[in-house]
C-alpha cells in the first residue's frame, strides 16, 4: 500500500460528499476557460472591426495642419519615402500596417480629383526584407489581426484597402477608384483611365466608405511619384498601430524616430478600442475572482467536513505511528487530485462550451487555446492546494486520543 | 520496562476541573501481564493511553524503557509507537474503505516498508488470525469478531513489545472474547508486554496482575 492508495480508497469511498466540491471547481474552471477563450477570440474581433474604422496614427509633414483626419495627406508639403523604411527598421512594437500615400489632384473631363500613390504591399515587404531587418522582426500577428478561421472575418478582396488601408498587389499601370468616380465617370472594373497624361487600368472598384476616399483614384506610388517628377517623396504614412502601444507611448517613439515630421493619432478609435480590451479583461478577472473564492471556499469547507468525519481514523493511524507529515500529506494529495481533475475536466468541457456557444452567443468564431491547459491546471491545483493547507493542518495537529472520544 | 511516575490527568469542564488520574505509580516489566479494571469514569482508558504516548500528562513522568515518553516531540511520540507499541480498539478502528489486507498493511506501510514485505507479512498474519481467506474483504463485510481478530494482525504487523488493548472484549460474544484474550496469552507467552483494560472479570483473571482504578487513583498496583 501507498499513500495514493489511502487518498485514491477515501475518494471512492465518500465519493458523493465529494461531488459537490470537485463541481465547484471543475465548474469554476469550466466558466473561466470558456470565458478566456471567448473573449480572446472577441478582443480580436473587436480590434478587427475597429480597424475597419481606418488608421489610428498619421504621420505627416511637420508644418501640415489636420482640419480633416480623411484628407489630411493633402497637403503640399512631403517629407522622404525613406522615413517608411525607417520605421519598417525600427524595434517599435505595435505597428501593424504601414502605409505611405502621396496625394496629388488631378482632373478627368472636367472633374477634379485626388490621384494617391500607395504602396502595395507585397513591395512593401519585400523591400523591408531586402533592407534586413524590419518588418519580420515584428510579430507576425498583428494586435488588430487575427488568424484565419474560415468562413469568418475574412473581408472580401476589395474591401482590403479601405478596411485595412493595406493593398497586396497593385502593377505600375493599375488603379483602383473609389465608388463616386465609378458613377460620376462612369468606368468599371477592367476599364482604362487616363490621368496625367498617363492611362490606366482599373483593377478594382472600392465599396462606399463615405469619405473622400470615394472620390480619390489609389495607383501605385511611384508611379505617382514619377508622374509628378517630386522624387522619392510621400505626404502621409497611414499606421493601423496597437491601440495598448499606442496608450504605452508609441507616439512619443515615433516622434523622437522622425523628428521631422508630426505624428497625430485619432484618439476615439483608440479609447474605444483600449476601454473595450480593458473591460473585457474586466470582466475575465472579475470571473477569477469569483471563481477563486467559491471554488477555494467550497474545497476548504469540504476539506474540514472531511477533516471532521476522519476524525477516528486519523487518531488511529497516529496511534499506529503516523507522524503529522503523513496526515499532511493524506489531505495535501487529497487536493492535488482534485484540483487536477477538476482543471483538465474544467479546460475540456470550457473548451468545448467555448467552441460551441461562441458563435451562437458572441456571434464569433472560437479556436481550443491549449496554452490554456497549464493555466487551467495551475490555476486549479493551486485553488485546491491552498484551500486544503489548513484543514491538511488542522488534521495533523489533532489530539489522537481525544479522535477516540473513549477517554 | 514501562514506568509511571506520580502522574496526574485533569480536564477543565466548564469552568470546573475534572481529575481523571491522579498521582499514578505504576511499573510494568518486560514481558508483564497486566489487566486494569475500575468503575466506568475511573481513568483506565487515561492510563492506558498515557502509556501509548497518547495523551500528555498534567503532572508526573512516562518512561518506556528509560524514556521519559512526553519529553518527546510529538512526531518523535509516534515513531516510537510506530516501532514498540501497538493498540488493540474496543471498536476495532479498522479503516472502513481498506480492505482486511490493507488494514494490516498499514502498520508497515507507515514504517517504510515496500509492498511485497507489506503484502507478504499483512498475509501471513491474517492467516495466523484464521482471516486468510478474508484477505480482500472490507471491515462492513465481515463479522464483528472477524474485524477484531483483522485489528489484532494489524496490532502485530510491526512486531511491537508492547500491547496495549482497551477493553478488547467489550463488543464480543463471550466465546468470541474468550478467543481473544486467548490471543492475548500467546502474545504474552511470546515475551510481549500486555496492558488490557476490561471490564470482563474473566478476562482480567488471565492477566498476571491486575490494577484496581477508583476516582483516578490506582487502588491496587501490585495486583
Amino acid at each position: 500500500m501507498k499513500l495514493r492508495t489511502l487518498v485514491w480508497r477515501e475518494i471512492f469511498e465518500r465519493k458523493n460528499q465529494l461531488a459537490t466540491s470537485f463541481l465547484a471547481i471543475f465548474l469554476g474552471i469550466t466558466a473561466i476557460v470558456a470565458i478566456k477563450n471567448i473573449t480572446f477570440y472577441s478582443e480580436k474581433a473587436v480590434a478587427r472591426e475597429l480597424d475597419a474604422l481606418g488608421a489610428n496614427i498619421l504621420v505627416l509633414p511637420k508644418s501640415a495642419t489636420v482640419q480633416d483626419y480623411y484628407s489630411a495627406d493633402m497637403q503640399d508639403e512631403t517629407f522622404p519615402e525613406a522615413y517608411v523604411t525607417r520605421l519598417s527598421l525600427s524595434d517599435l512594437q505595435g505597428l501593424d500596417n504601414l502605409s505611405p500615400k502621396l496625394s496629388v489632384p488631378a482632373e478627368v473631363k472636367g472633374r477634379r480629383l485626388t490621384l494617391t500613390g500607395i504602396l502595395p504591399k507585397s513591395e512593401f515587404q519585400a523591400k523591408a526584407m531586402w533592407e534586413g531587418a524590419g518588418i519580420f522582426t515584428r510579430p507576425e500577428e498583428g494586435c488588430g489581426e487575427i488568424a484565419d478561421v474560415p468562413d469568418v472575418f475574412k473581408p472580401p478582396v476589395k474591401e482590403t484597402l479601405v478596411r485595412t488601408r493595406i493593398i497586396d498587389d497593385l502593377g505600375p499601370e493599375e488603379a483602383l477608384v473609389g465608388s463616386d468616380i465609378e458613377a460620376l465617370l462612369g468606368v468599371g472594373e477592367g476599364d482604362s483611365l487616363a490621368l496625367l497624361g498617363r492611362t490606366f487600368k482599373i483593377s478594382a472598384v472600392l465599396p462606399q466608405t463615405g469619405t473622400v476616399d470615394d472620390s480619390r483614384v489609389f495607383a501605385h506610388l511611384h508611379t505617382v511619384q514619377a508622374m509628378t517628377d517630386q522624387g522619392a517623396v510621400i505626404n502621409a504614412i497611414e499606421i493601423v498601430g496597437c491601440c495598448e502601444e499606442i496608450s504605452a507611448g508609441l507616439v512619443e517613439k515615433i516622434n523622437k524616430l522622425l523628428p521631422d515630421a508630426k505624428v497625430v493619432t485619432v484618439t476615439q478609435v483608440v479609447d474605444t478600442q483600449v476601454k473595450t480590451n480593458q473591460m473585457m479583461a474586466s470582466l475575465s478577472t472579475v470571473f477569477l475572482v469569483i471563481i477563486v473564492l467559491v471554488g477555494g471556499a467550497s474545497i476548504a469547507n469540504y476539506m474540514y467536513a472531511n477533516v471532521f468525519e476522519r476524525r477516528r481514523e486519523i487518531g488511529t493511524l497516529m496511534a499506529l505511528g503516523a507522524g503529522s507529515s503523513v496526515i499532511v500529506r493524506m489531505f495535501m494529495l487529497k487536493g492535488l487530485l482534485l484540483g487536477l481533475v477538476g482543471g483538465v475536466g474544467g479546460y475540456v468541457l470550457g473548451t468545448v462550451f467555448a467552441v460551441t456557444f461562441g458563435p451562437r452567443v458572441a456571434g464569433i468564431a472560437v479556436m481550443p487555446m491549449p496554452e490554456l491547459v497549464p493555466w487551467a491546471v495551475g490555476l486549479s491545483v493551486g485553488i485546491a492546494l491552498v484551500a486544503s493547507c489548513l484543514p491538511a493542518r488542522n488534521a495533523a495537529c489533532l489530539d489522537p486520543c481525544a479522535t477516540f472520544g473513549e477517554v | 520496562m514501562l514506568r509511571m511516575e506520580g502522574v496526574c490527568k485533569s480536564y477543565n469542564h466548564r469552568a470546573s476541573t475534572v481529575t481523571a488520574l491522579r498521582d499514578a505509580n505504576v511499573t510494568m516489566d518486560r514481558g508483564d501481564y497486566v489487566s486494569i479494571v475500575g468503575p466506568s469514569g475511573s481513568g483506565k482508558s487515561t492510563l492506558l493511553l498515557m502509556l501509548g504516548g497518547m495523551l500528555s500528562p498534567t503532572g508526573g513522568r512516562v518512561f518506556v524503557d528509560g524514556r521519559s515518553l512526553y519529553d518527546m516531540t510529538p512526531n518523535a511520540r509516534a515513531a516510537f509507537r510506530k516501532e514498540n507499541i501497538g493498540f488493540v480498539f474496543q471498536t476495532f478502528n479498522l479503516v472502513p474503505y481498506l480492505t482486511s489486507l490493507e488494514n494490516v498493511q498499514i502498520p508497515l506501510f507507515l514504517a517504510g516498508e515496500d509492498e511485497a514485505t507489506q503484502q507478504d507479512r499483512a498475509t501471513r498474519l491474517l492467516e495466523r488470525v484464521g482471516l486468510d481467506d478474508r484477505l480482500d474483504h472490507k471491515p462492513s463485510e465481515l463479522s464483528v469478531g472477524q474485524q477484531q481478530r483483522v485489528a489484532l494482525a494489524r496490532v502485530l504487523a510491526n512486531d511491537p513489545a508492547v500491547v496495549l488493548a482497551d477493553e478488547p472484549t467489550g463488543n464480543l460474544d463471550p466465546e468470541t472474547g474468550r478467543r481473544v484474550i486467548d490471543f492475548f496469552d500467546e502474545l504474552n507467552d511470546e515475551g510481549r508486554t500486555v496492558v488490557m483494560v476490561t471490564h470482563d472479570p474473566r478476562a482480567a483473571e488471565r492477566a498476571k496482575r491486575t490494577l484496581r482504578l477508583v476516582e483516578g487513583s490506582v487502588i491496587n498496583g501490585q495486583g
